[in-house]
């Protein structure tokens, strides 16, 4: 009996070995990061607490449990007691859980009420979830730009692509343009979304939120070290709901104000664009590689979609009808549906070039669309 | 009515013949019940079987098996499925069979209209389930169905609102039709606190069912014609307000996860006193917990929505309500510890379970109450761990009562005992492989993993394999159990009508299997028979 007792326990540890051995190995996270916010600090605090207030609990009541199930057999020749309640136990086990529960309250409480507390704020940053990527819209200066799936990442994660995901650096955590901000500056976020809800989340910043169409939702940040900290979309938005990270670059204060000065002057580059008059191979080379990082997703790299759902682009009656349709459909989206209005997200120029791949490649019509076209389409 | 007696008992195995007579036209307690069961047996292997394709895609990053929309479908219908489908029919068919039979009445209060909550059930599955064979597919945006997300489905989405419409008819149906019987047709001698707990706990289970329902059955309704007929409730762009969705939603939701757990917290109360040869400890202060959780669970809707940008006053009032719950669900895990307190247990099957039950159950619990810390919650809202947490008391809670419930009672009805040595192989294969299976994902959420997510970055692969190794042996282990269900039904050693020397209750003083009819002469009960015969 006892030698078996052993070999079973043996064997046990040996599975628990196999287990969890190669885990220790890679050195998982395990955890909650702490983050490198004063509010991420205190919610890893929070959650040390109330994770060792369950371990101290667990003990007690799964130790009485084991002790019972070891002691109280009736193979040990146990006679059960008859007793059925004891008013004196069940007004301590009552008593001593809500004493437990307020200890825990007061922190949670007090760091919440940080946390709803945006006030002082030094720069204002709106982000806005699209299916799917984000924009982030630097209130006070002016300029925005869309983030996305970085490129590497988006090549291994199609199916049979082939490439090994271990191989792409920061596998689907990684855009081409990340949100770029300061350190040791209050961030006052307000969050929307364009088409369905969204949640904005880099746990090393420690909170998420929803961005929801219609609301306007706030939170803020003040990240105290430079660093890279991504993040993902937390909520359900649809087919590429895994595919749209968040990748905050906090950088100290005096490369930030040289990071804003690059932006608006590529701001001033871009109102040129819009001005100029394009050649056709310019904008079907332009038109090609925005389709593919903001269409492709849904109408795929060859036009032909995933119908229902997502319509197949060839030969489609809106491709090849009239120029000024379809210019509409692509700046105002067709509400109701995924396709959504690429005018906010899109310059006139971008939209030029898209349209125009578009109408070339899916559409069989030798069509050159200038950004002057586009501006010229409004919404009625 | 003793002069009835001795005529009635000729009647008592009178099963009628044929098979439409027999199952489908069939208005016995205990043939709904077995039909309850087995159809609930049947979603569980389809819910699993879409579980275990979305742990094979999951089993290495990158997409190898399905697409990403394909995958969301699986998520959807795999939560709709083992809710709706195989935990609620579960605990309905325990309830069909046992109910009548633990108060001393002949059958439910209205078998008709018994008859046709169940009859209705594999009409609402085969809807929702043919939506995967249609243009567009089945309903991608997640059982919690949220706007505008859901209503960028194709046709699916109003396949979906009528089977949802279903089940609620059935369920409503099967919740009067438990409080009629409750109420009415005790055995005379049956008091209020003399109902074994787990009628209790259906009792309230029923109204809880009757008072959310219909909330559910309105939110979908509102998303057809959102859908369908151009109202905006839920269309920020028309007036509506998508965050109002998820309030009525979770106005049901909340109480639906009681709806799932109640009963089970019964099942086990049954359970623990037979085979630790004592009873219950604290039987009032059970009803009262259960109770008390019923109420609380209306008031606590909201700490599924922490991150939705709540007021400041809101987040605290639903932070500590949440926490309130832990009280009398502490109350209920003590007074289970209590009663294996200077017991003489053996170790059955059933108990095996019911064991697993108290300790991963009280796991889910602590991972409850961490959740409801609603700062910390901004970081575990939607992520693996909350998958972990709900997991656990779903499976490890709800499906380890309803599998330790038919372990306990199969020899009442089929009049066989089960295979002893096999079910401890089906108890040991998945009480290890649903650890491995769950409990991992506790790290892969809080170290940054989403949920519903078809492909993730390479930090959580070691992670994401272990659990989905744990799965498969899991999936594969219910097979066992189907046989030994299979193989009870079909022969073995004859049981007697107490069959577990420990157990009490009036379903123990009628033979092994039950007669088709028990109960017809409605004699007065007997207090000695009773687990909680005498007052407390």
């Amino acid at each position: 009996m006892t030698t078996h007792r052993i070999r079973s326990a043996f064997y046990f540890l040996i599975f628990l070995m196999a287990v969890w051995l190669p885990a220790a190995q890679a050195e998982l996270a395990l955890n909650l990061s702490e983050g490198v916010t004063e509010f991420s600090r205190d919610v890893y605090q929070l959650h040390m607490i109330v994770l060792w207030i369950c371990v101290a609990i667990g003990v007690v009541v799964f130790g009485a449990m084991i002790y019972s199930i070891a002691k109280h057999r009736k193979s040990k020749g146990n006679k059960p007691a008859q007793f059925s309640h004891s008013t004196k136990a069940e007004v301590i086990w009552t008593i001593i859980p809500i004493i437990i529960l307020i200890v825990m309250a007061f922190p949670a409480t007090r760091v919440l009420i940080k946390m709803e507390d945006p006030k002082d704020m030094d720069m204002t940053i709106k982000i806005t979830g699209y299916q799917w990527k984000w924009r982030y819209d630097y209130l006070d200066e002016g300029f925005g730009f869309l983030s996305t799936l970085d490129r590497k990442s988006n090549l291994a994660r199609q199916p049979d692509s082939g490439i090994d995901p271990e191989t792409v650096p920061n596998y689907l955590l990684d855009v081409d343009n990340p949100l770029v901000v300061p350190v040791n500056t209050k961030i006052r976020f307000l969050l929307t979304a364009d088409d369905v809800i969204h949640s904005w989340w880099v746990p090393a910043l420690g909170w998420k939120r929803d961005a929801i169409p219609g609301f306007i939702n706030q939170a803020w940040t003040e990240i105290l070290k430079p660093g890279v900290y991504r993040g993902q979309c937390a909520e359900l938005c649809g087919k590429d709901h895994g595919f749209m990270p968040v990748v905050v670059k906090a950088v100290s204060k005096e490369e930030y104000r040289q990071w804003v000065a690059q932006m608006k002057g590529e701001q001033v580059q871009q109102a040129k664009m819009d001005q100029k008059t394009w050649s056709k191979a310019d904008l079907m080379a332009k038109g090609q590689e925005i389709f593919e990082t903001q269409c492709a997703s849904c109408h795929q790299k060859n036009g032909q979609g995933m119908p229902p759902a997502f319509p197949s682009l060839v030969d489609s009656a809106t491709v090849k009808g009239s120029l000024e349709g379809l210019i509409h459909t692509v700046k105002f989206g067709r509400p109701g549906t995924a396709m959504s209005a690429f005018g906010n997200i899109l310059t006139d120029s971008d939209l030029a070039a898209v349209v125009t791949y578009v109408r070339n490649a899916f559409g069989q019509r030798d069509d050159t669309v200038q950004p002057q076209d586009v501006a010229a389409v409004t919404q009625s | 009515m003793s002069h009835a007696t001795t005529h009635e008992h000729d009647h008592h195995d009178e099963k009628p013949k044929g098979f439409v007579k027999r199952w489908l036209l069939t208005t016995n307690h205990k043939d709904i019940g077995t039909l309850y069961l087995i159809f609930a047996l049947i979603m569980f292997f389809i819910g699993g079987a879409m579980a275990l394709i979305i742990r094979l895609e999951l089993f290495q990053p990158g997409l190898q098996f399905v697409q990403p929309d394909f995958f969301n479908q699986l998520t959807t219908v795999h939560a709709l499925a083992m809710i709706f489908g195989a935990v609620m029919p579960a605990f309905v068919g325990l309830a069909n069979w046992m109910i009548p039979m633990m108060i001393g009445a002949p059958d439910m209060a209205l078998p008709r209209m018994n008859n046709w909550s169940f009859w209705i059930m594999p009409f609402a599955f085969a809807i929702l389930l043919s939506t995967f064979f249609m243009d567009g597919g089945a309903p991608a945006a997640g059982w919690t169905m949220y706007p505008p997300l859901v209503l960028q489905g194709g046709k699916n989405v109003a396949f979906m609102v009528f089977a949802i419409h279903l089940m609620g008819i059935s369920s409503i149906m099967g919740a009067i039709n438990i409080i009629a019987t409750v109420l009415n047709m005790r055995a005379p001698g049956m008091d209020f606190l003399k109902m074994p707990l787990f009628v209790w706990t259906w009792l309230i289970t029923a109204f809880l069912l009757i008072a959310v329902m219909p909330v559910l059955a309105g939110a979908v309704t509102m998303i057809l014609t959102d859908h369908y007929f151009g109202t905006s409730f839920f269309n920020a762009a028309g007036g509506g307000d998508p965050v109002l969705y998820q309030h009525i939603f979770w106005f049901f939701g909340h109480p639906e996860v009681y709806i799932l757990i109640l009963p089970a917290f019964g099942v086990i109360s049954e359970i623990i006193p037979a085979f630790a040869r004592k009873p219950l400890f604290g039987y009032t202060a059970m009803v009262y917990a259960t109770a008390s959780i019923a109420f609380l669970s209306f008031i606590v809707w909201a700490h599924h929505m922490f991150t939705v940008g709540m007021p400041l006053g809101g987040e605290l009032f639903f932070m500590y309500a949440t926490m309130l719950i832990a009280i009398p669900t502490g109350v209920k895990i003590f007074n289970w510890v209590s009663t294996m307190w200077q017991g003489a247990m053996t170790f059955e099957a059933p108990m095996l379970w019911a064991i697993a039950f108290v300790v991963l159950f009280t796991i889910g619990g602590f991972s409850g109450i961490m959740l409801a810390i609603a700062p910390a919650d901004f970081q575990y809202h939607d992520t693996y761990f909350v998958v972990a947490h709900f997991h656990y008391v779903l499976v490890t809670g709800a499906v380890f009562a309803i599998i330790a419930a038919v372990y306990y009672w199969l020899p009442k009805w089929t009049g066989h005992m089960y295979d002893e040595k096999l079910a401890k192989w089906h108890f040991w294969l998945s009480v290890i492989s649903v650890n491995v299976l769950f409990f991992p994902q506790h790290f892969l959420g809080l170290a940054g993993m989403p949920r519903r997510i078809p492909d993730y970055a390479t930090q959580f692969v070691e992670f994401n394999m272990i659990s989905s190794i744990g799965a498969f042996v899991f999936g594969f282990s219910q097979l066992l159990f189907v046989y030994l269900v299979w193989k009870t039904a079909k022969g073995g050693e004859k049981a007697s009508s107490r069959v577990w020397k420990g157990a009490k209750g009036l379903e123990w003083t009628v033979p092994s299997p039950a007669p088709h009819h028990t109960f017809q002469d409605n004699a007065p009960v007997n207090d000695a028979d009773l687990a909680h015969g005498s007052a407390h």
